[in-house]
């Protein structure tokens, strides 16, 4: 069912089109360990990722200037986007500071992660897998229920799941169902959704590669070999798309996270 | 076993949605260490360094509303002082001309007096000299009287018409002494 390599090519010198198992590297530590047993080179770009952030905000404000540096001025107007694109505007001029450095965070880590699937050699979305993209969901899943409850206590699931301005005789059927998109729902397609276009991206890239290589390197036919060429043309294309993609998951991410952070803390509001 | 049964053999063996239990690990602890230094270092920061901004921006409007106001202050008590300087100068030249032509009309009103004074003086010796010139005349009179007398007696009326020459003689020379002594 995951099979992403389609058993098309079984002919002489077959193309074999990657599969998702290439994109799960050996691990790093123990030395080259099978994949899912130790410290893989995805979880080092985790790392990576949590060093150049800091590094760079840290030393892009080391000592702010009223008229900001080039550096200054790239790292507030980053910090600016996330602060009033999407905490002060989702979540509201009275409620949102407290909520800035998690959107900031969840931002940045998010989007450096995926930047990092267009940069050479790095060459791997962190978040096309699915460990980091659950770690993510859960630990916003389990602050906007939070939230919830300390601003609702326990109210805050009734608040939650039984919608206002609704006739009583179609309860039944809401509850269910606002249960499940609210609490089980809402988690998955969190996760997944990044999880997935990334995956997806980086499948593309692979694909491209692969096949590119294979009609110029094991094809004979010129004709083949100059298809090649267009494959390589055209994934430069898709290498923009995929840019596009990878910021705009980001975004779509951490403003969902807003929007879910703005839902708990006014849950009585609607 | 060619090769894509290997390859598809390893696919099937790899759910994408199954996570690596070390990789949810890993992004765990490291968003929290993230959140951790943004909360502490960069979230505080790039806040000062705004508020820094507002403040400095606000200040500066401020501080250049004040000089306005401080221009326009000034302004106004330059003109106030102005005006009060031309009233001022209006005043004392009005002061002048009234004063001017007060000292005008004392030193008229002096000059009438002297004039007065000098021609009430001029009356007086006027009519002492005629006095005085009134008694010597008296005097002169008898002694031309007693002159005159003498000499008709002298004459002893020889002839009437002679002594009438004679009497208007006399007076005729009275007459003229008597205009002489004026005249003095």
């Amino acid at each position: 069912m995951f099979a992403f390599a389609l058993p098309m090519a079984s002919e002489e010198g077959g193309f074999v089109p990657p599969s998702v198992s290439d994109t799960h590297l050996p691990d790093l530590f123990p030395w080259m360990a099978e994949y899912g047993t130790g410290f893989g080179k995805q979880m080092l770009m985790i790392v990576l990722s949590i060093v150049l952030i800091s590094w760079f905000f840290t030393v892009a404000i080391k000592n702010p200037k009223l008229v900001p540096g080039k550096m200054q001025y790239i790292a507030e107007s980053g910090y600016a986007f996330v602060r009033n694109g999407i905490g002060r505007d989702i979540i509201g001029e009275k409620n949102f500071r407290p909520w800035i450095p998690l959107l900031f965070a969840t931002f940045f880590f998010v989007l450096l992660n995926n930047l990092f699937g267009a940069i050479p050699f790095l060459q791997l979305p962190s978040f096309s897998h699915a460990g980091s993209a659950y770690a993510m969901a859960i630990i916003i899943y389990g602050t906007w229920i939070a939230v919830g409850l300390k601003n609702h206590g326990i109210r805050y699931f009734k608040l939650a799941v039984v919608p206002s301005g609704v006739p009583g005789w179609i309860m039944p059927l809401m509850i269910p169902l606002e249960i499940i998109s609210n609490f089980i729902v809402r988690p998955l397609t969190h996760s997944l959704r990044l999880m997935a276009t990334m995956l997806a991206g980086h499948m593309i890239v692979m694909l491209a590669a692969a096949g590119a290589r294979h009609l110029i390197v094991v094809q004979d036919s010129l004709a083949m070999n100059g298809l090649g060429i267009l494959v390589i043309v055209g994934s430069v294309a898709m290498y923009f798309l995929e840019l596009l993609i990878m910021v705009l998951q980001a975004f779509v991410f951490a403003l969902l996270t807003a929007i879910y952070l703005q839902g708990a803390i006014e849950a009585d509001a609607h | 076993m060619n090769s894509t049964d290997f390859i598809l053999a390893a696919s099937e063996s790899v759910n994408p949605l199954l996570p690596n239990p070390w990789e949810i690990l890993v992004t765990g602890v490291g968003f929290a260490v993230l959140l951790f230094i943004v909360i502490k270092v960069i979230a505080p920061k790039f806040e000062q360094s705004y508020e820094d901004r507002v403040t400095a921006i606000e200040g500066g409007l401020e501080k250049a509303e004040a000089a306005q106001k401080e221009a326009e202050e000034t302004l106004a008590q330059y003109k106030a002082q102005l005006l009060e300087a031309r009233t001022e100068a209006n005043r004392i030249r009005e002061e002048a001309r009234s004063e001017g032509a007060q000292i005008l009309a004392d030193l008229k009103t002096k000059a009438t007096d002297e004039a007065a004074r000098i021609t009430e003086q001029s009356h007086r010796q006027i009519e002492a000299e005629r006095v005085s010139a009134l008694a010597s005349l008296r005097t002169d009179v008898g002694a031309l009287a007693t002159e005159l007398a003498s000499k008709v007696v002298d004459e002893a009326l020889q002839d009437d018409a002679r002594a009438q020459r004679v009497v208007d003689k006399f007076l005729t020379d009275l007459e003229a002494q008597q205009n002489a002594g004026a005249s003095n």
